[in-house]
Formats: C-alpha cells, structure tokens, sequence
C-alpha cells in the first residue's frame, strides 16, 4: 500500500483561551484511498488529541462531517485526500459560528427545520385498523429525490444568501417543506406556506444554484425553491384574482 | 451546562460588498445578475427609438443614420452578448424550476431546455420574416 505525506492547515479555535480562529499545520502520512476524515482521526489519535470536530457513520449517510475543504463544503468522509495537491485546509462549514476547532453551532438549522414542519401531516387521519396511506410509484417519485437529504447543512455553507441574511430559512429546510407538500398523502401546506411563503422563506433565495452544485445525495435544492417560487406565486394570484377558488 | 457549551462562539463575518469574489461560482451568479442592466438599456434604447419616430420624419432618418456609426455597433455587440448569456442562462435552469412528470417519470431536462430553444428559434424566424428579412 503506497503512503503520501500531505501537509494539513487545519482551523483551530478554543473558546476558553482563543480571541480568534487561526490555522494550525499537521504533516500527515496518509494512504492512498484516505479520506479527510480519516487524516483527522489520525492527527487525532496520533498528534493532537485536543482537535475537535464531529463525525459518526464515515460513509456520506449521517450527515455529522460537513466541513470547508479548500474553501469548498464537502463531507470530510467524501473528499478522498488524492484528489487534492499542496497544502489542504480544512474549516469549520462557513456561514455557521464555531464552536470549536471545526465543530460549528448548528441551532439554527435545527430551529428552522423544525419550524417548516417536516413530516407527515395527514389529509384524513385513519384508524390503524383502516390500514396504510397508499400512494403509487408515480406519487412516490415526485418527491422521492427531497427525501434523500440527510442534514449535512453543506447547501447552507455554499448559500451566499444564508451568509448575508442569517433570518433565510434556508436550501435544506424549505427543500423538506416541499418534499412533503409534494406528498400525495399530505394535508399540510398551508401551515407549512406560512413559513415558506414569506419574505425569510423562500423569497430570499436569489437562485445563485450553489447548494444543488454542493449537496452529497443530488437532492437539488434551488430546484425545490424554484418550484416553491412558482406555486406560491400561483396562491398570491388565485387568492387576489379568484378568490371563490380559496377556501 | 448548555451555557457552558455555547459560551463564546466566534462567528465568522461575510464580506458586505466583496462576497462574490469568493468563489467562481459566485462570479458567474454575478455576471448572469449584471445581465439585466445591459437587457434594461437596450428597453430604454427603444423606448429612444419610439420617441425619435413619433417626432416625424426627419428625426427618424437621423436617428437610423447615427445607428450605422462605430458607438453603435460596438454599443449592439455588447448588448447582444449579454442578452445571449442572459438568455441562454435562464433556459439552461428551466428543468429545474418546471419539472414535467409524464407517467412515471419526468421528462429528460435536455427535452425541456430543447423546447425552450426551439420555440426561441421559431420567434426569431417570425419576427425577421415581419421585419422583410425573407
């Protein structure tokens, strides 16, 4: 097995002792088919066991490892190390505050996701006893592709919007939105619109396309916005030209 | 303990006016945005164009004599090298905002972009054949 040294610039920042983030070089030893991920461990388990950062599955399902690799987000457990030349830097995903070292503060995803009610809202609540929801292959597919997001926030790190206006609901939430309002079985969308429809939500978004060029799982984000855009401009000029036509 | 967590984040600030500058893709969003000025100007330009022909007919042939000199074709190269990028920029990202399922399935992009492309080509012929090209 052939091992390559690479030289690592990696982001530090400690709360407790730190005014600001500044960059701290690891020369690592690394073998052909590592991942940034697994140099980190290695510094980690070898050189600096301080370094913080988070990461669970290492195989682009759970989402935890999104990071800045030479200014670009990506999942560390996706960005194989041989595809890179010169110095690697890694930072914490932009857009979110540091926590520490390349842990960042993600509350505010969190809060926004659950804000656009991501899940099932029935039209018709059944009994157990009257049995599942069904749907066919056709209704499935519509929203298939939203669902294979996995919250890895790399579309909020790409977004230049949510960089300049934090109050953005932002690409992953308002794509989860809509993969549910695009769901045969739901009832929800008018208490998801609120949230959606208003100037934070979707109307932020300037269509820049940076999140659908960065997403891991090709869920296409701006694509779900633009969709948004469009049927919430269809509800302002139903409600406003025919108004018998809204409940 | 979730005061101790949280207790000093450092939040990264992004540049006001230099944000784009950042990234390639970033520049290219930029660029298909500057379009609209040039697509703006142009609307204008014939707005100039009505207002010359409603002062009759001697202000007329001076405005179509001025648009045979240098400032003006080098003004119309511009002006259609953006309106292109313009244009085919949008229609490029059609499939995204109107995706059209048939079936199971939804309709290949290319189609989509294709169609938007043809009817782009049919209009034009239209509008040279009303302007006595053919």
């Amino acid at each position: 097995m052939s091992r390559r040294q690479i030289e690592l610039e990696v982001l530090r920042y400690n709360p407790e002792t730190d005014t600001e983030p500044h960059f701290q070089r690891y020369s690592v030893s690394c073998e052909d088919e590592w991942v940034v991920l697994d140099a980190l461990n290695h510094i980690k388990e070898t050189i600096d066991p301080t370094l913080s950062y988070r990461w669970s599955c290492h195989m682009a399902v759970c989402g935890s490892c999104g990071m800045m690799v030479n200014g670009e987000p990506k999942l560390s457990c996706k960005a194989f190390l041989r595809n890179y030349e010169g110095v690697i830097r890694v930072e914490p995903l932009a857009h979110f505050p540091i926590q520490r070292d390349l842990v960042t503060v993600i509350d505010d995803f969190v809060t926004k996701l659950r804000q656009v009610k991501p899940y099932l809202i029935p039209k018709q609540e059944k009994t157990l006893a009257a049995g599942e929801y069904l749907q066919t292959p056709a209704e499935l597919k519509k929203y298939k592709q939203y669902t294979l997001c996995i919250n890895c926030m790399l579309c909020y790190a790409a977004c230049p919007e949510y960089g300049l206006v934090p109050k953005f609901i932002g690409p992953a939430a308002i794509s989860l939105a809509h993969r549910y309002n695009q769901d045969s079985r739901d009832g929800g969308r008018e208490a998801r619109q609120q949230e959606i429809a208003k100037n934070e939500g979707v109307w932020e978004c300037s269509f820049v396309g940076a999140c659908s060029e960065v997403c891991p799982e090709h869920v296409d984000p701006a694509g779900a916005l633009q969709q948004v855009k469009i049927q919430s401009t269809v509800d302002w000029y139903q409600e406003h030209l025919m108004p018998w036509k809204t409940k | 303990m979730e005061d101790q967590m949280s207790s000093k984040p450092y939040i990264r600030e992004v540049p006001r006016y230099s944000w784009f500058l950042r990234q390639p893709r970033y520049m290219r969003y930029m660029l298909r945005e500057v379009t609209c000025i040039f697509i703006g100007a142009y609307a204008v330009f014939l707005l100039v164009a009505l207002r010359r022909l409603s002062e009759g007919r001697e202000a007329w042939e001076s405005f179509v004599q001025m648009l045979t000199g240098p400032a003006s074709l080098v003004f119309h190269l511009i002006v259609l090298a953006f309106a292109l990028y313009h244009t085919t920029s949008w229609f490029n990202v059609t499939p995204k905002a109107m995706p059209i399922q048939a079936g199971e399935d939804f309709v290949p992009g290319a189609v989509i972009v294709g169609a938007h492309y043809a009817v782009w080509l049919a209009v034009s012929v239209v509008l040279l054949f009303l302007a006595g090209v053919f």
